[in-house]
């Protein structure tokens, strides 16, 4: 019997010839990633007692929550990291204006290679499974474990493998089909899994389309998601680091895997139309059809999940000579610096101004509710992002509908929830 | 009663896919003091919640408990409200894990989740896999604790635990 690719990666970094789901196993770290909460891990690691951390070169820092500082707590929060990453001569350091979303920042500055193990301190660290690695969330204190020792037990997990079978239909992107795989799985459906997806359907997808995939499986559970390793991911990991990643039978699943489960589906017939994650959870996912018309007081493009710039593009290109709706405000926050100079250069960052919305500074912007377009109670948010919990962007009674970008570019120019193809359809003023 | 052996009052039952948001909100995440974390939790959802735990008392959820976030302060927020133990019918891993690491007793025990009740008495045997409702006796299964998971909530959690190994090697010595 053969292994899959989290069973796989997890025995080459534990030293064992082959692993089977339940088994514990202690994996050596190969990348350790922090935003702001470094500082609860560095405090947790003073605690312990280590004298150094295990491995400078491993550990990647980048402030993303809280850039630029909003509050004086958070300006001495970003001061104690910066002292301590110096202290401890941590060189991939990501400070406010050289960086962006972590997540996005792992991955355009090649961090991430096939077969790693990578753990970050937030959940959404399933998003490097895209580049093939074993990457998942950890707490500040199991980090700080893992900045003193470098390794980290895991219990292997069983795997479900998602085959997306058929054509992407007209306005359906890979925010769509997974939001449909989440309503479809539920909450938990993946809890304590690796999730493998594969098929026709994944493979014509890009390494962004991709990344949003395995960065979304955090919201039905997943301990991991993977897609995988071809010439596609190869090619942008070569643009990445300048050096050529062999392919290798260690980045892919043995053919005789045993899954837990095998789940087919097919995007051309079970996803016809872009799908809507409704309040107050990402499982309670009905299509457009049936929210259609709801007034939005907000839209907003960004996030780690679709903050990218072909989600930048694909706003752009709707919102091109048209005005954002007059009761309706549209916030743009790139996921990165680079993705925002990217935009302006390809005049993505005009057109949008040009229609009336604002753009933010590249971090996680209001998706985590902390600032930069919060919710007043009553308003009505759709958002690109991935939570849309009892208060997530602000009021406890304010609703957010997650929705990919196109349909929140449309929603802003309509000013309530609405399908892109009757925008473009429009003619423009 | 060994340290395995836990007794206390359900203050709260709390239904599924209780999300981190809920439990701390994010626009908290920045108070980096665990203890001072206790003062917002449930701040959004459930803001009466809080003054009705007495230290030890259980709390008491569905499926799912803790998806969402790996914000450490929702686990900090619950230990230092001085809940003494959580009984769900399942955690989200990354809160399970948050909460061996910072000493918080954590039951999966989806009979007991579905049957107590607020105001029940229980015992909890982490160590044996069971809880128990005093007043009538019955006992419902749950799932006994990893022994690497008992191993570190003995000793207090992953930093006391990792402390004793790094002692006299740290900072200054």
């Amino acid at each position: 019997m053969g292994m899959t690719l989290a069973e796989k990666i997890l025995a080459r970094a534990s030293g064992r010839e082959k692993v089977a789901p339940d088994e514990i196993v202690v994996a050596s770290i190969d990348l350790a990633m922090s935003h702001e909460n470094a500082d609860l891990v560095r405090k947790s690691f003073l605690e312990i007692g280590a004298p150094r951390v295990w491995d400078p070169e491993r550990i990647v820092i980048i402030l993303d929550h809280r850039v630029p500082a909003e509050s004086e707590r958070t300006a001495a929060t970003h001061k104690a990291i910066r002292e301590f990453v110096h202290s401890q001569g941590i060189r991939h350091f990501y400070d406010v204006g050289r960086g962006g979303i972590c997540h996005q920042v792992l991955a355009e500055n090649g961090h991430v290679l096939p077969g790693m193990v990578v753990v970050g301190t937030d959940s959404h660290t399933t998003t490097h499974g895209a580049f093939g690695a074993f990457a998942t969330g950890i707490g500040a204190t199991e980090m700080a474990g893992v900045w003193a020792e470098g390794h980290l037990w895991f219990k292997v997990p069983a795997t479900l493998r998602i085959l997306v079978q058929g054509e992407f239909p007209p306005w359906v992107s890979a925010k769509d089909l997974i939001l449909h795989i989440i309503g479809r799985l539920g909450a938990d459906g993946a809890d304590y899994r690796a999730v493998e997806f594969d098929g026709p359907a994944v493979r014509t997808m890009t390494v962004a389309s991709r990344m949003v995939l395995a960065n979304l499986s955090m919201e039905m559970g997943a301990k991991v998601a993977f897609t995988p390793v071809d010439d596609t991911l190869l090619e942008y990991l070569e643009a990445r680091t300048g050096r050529t990643i062999p392919d290798s039978p260690d980045f892919a699943p043995d053919p005789d895997a045993a899954y837990e489960r095998v789940i087919e589906v097919n995007v051309s017939r079970e996803v016809t139309e872009p799908q809507i994650a409704c309040p107050h959870s990402v499982d309670n996912v009905r299509p457009l059809s049936e929210v259609r018309g709801t007034p939005v007081d907000q839209a907003v493009v960004g996030s780690c999940t679709n903050g990218r710039l072909e989600d930048l593009a694909i706003a752009a290109e709707i919102v091109r000579g048209r005005r954002v709706h007059p009761r309706t405000r549209l916030l743009v926050i790139p996921a990165s610096q680079q993705i925002l100079l990217e935009a302006i250069r390809l005049g993505y960052v005009q057109a949008l101004i040009e229609a009336g919305a604002m753009i933010n500074p590249p971090g996680c912007g209001p998706c985590v509710g902390v600032h930069q377009g919060i919710l007043a109670a009553g308003e009505v948010c759709i958002s690109s992002t991935n939570r849309n919990f009892v208060g997530r962007m602000g009021s406890k009674d304010s609703m957010v509908y997650l929705a990919s970008p196109a349909v929140v570019a449309a929603s802003a120019i309509a000013g309530e929830i609405a399908h892109p193809e009757e925008i473009v359809g429009e003619e423009v003023a | 009663m060994s340290q395995f052996k836990l007794r206390g009052r359900v203050a709260a039952r709390l239904g599924d896919n209780i999300d981190t948001d809920l439990i701390y909100p994010g626009r908290f995440l920045n108070i980096t003091d665990r203890e001072k974390t206790a003062e917002h939790l449930f701040e959004l959802a459930y803001p009466e919640l809080r003054a009705r735990i007495r230290p030890g008392d259980f709390l008491v959820a569905g499926k799912n408990f803790g998806c969402g976030s790996s914000r450490e302060q929702a686990t900090a927020a619950v230990k230092y409200a001085g809940v003494g133990a959580l009984i769900a019918a399942s955690f989200a891993r990354i809160f399970f894990r948050n909460s061996i690491n910072l000493g918080l007793p954590v039951v999966v025990s989806p009979e007991a989740a579905g049957a107590l009740a607020e105001g029940d008495e229980v015992e909890v045997d982490l160590i044996g896999g069971s809880v128990t409702r005093l007043e009538t006796g019955e006992v419902f299964r749950a799932a006994p604790l990893d022994p690497r998971a008992a191993e570190l909530l003995a000793a207090g959690g992953l930093v006391p635990f990792l402390k004793k190994k790094y002692a006299g090697r740290g900072w200054g010595a």
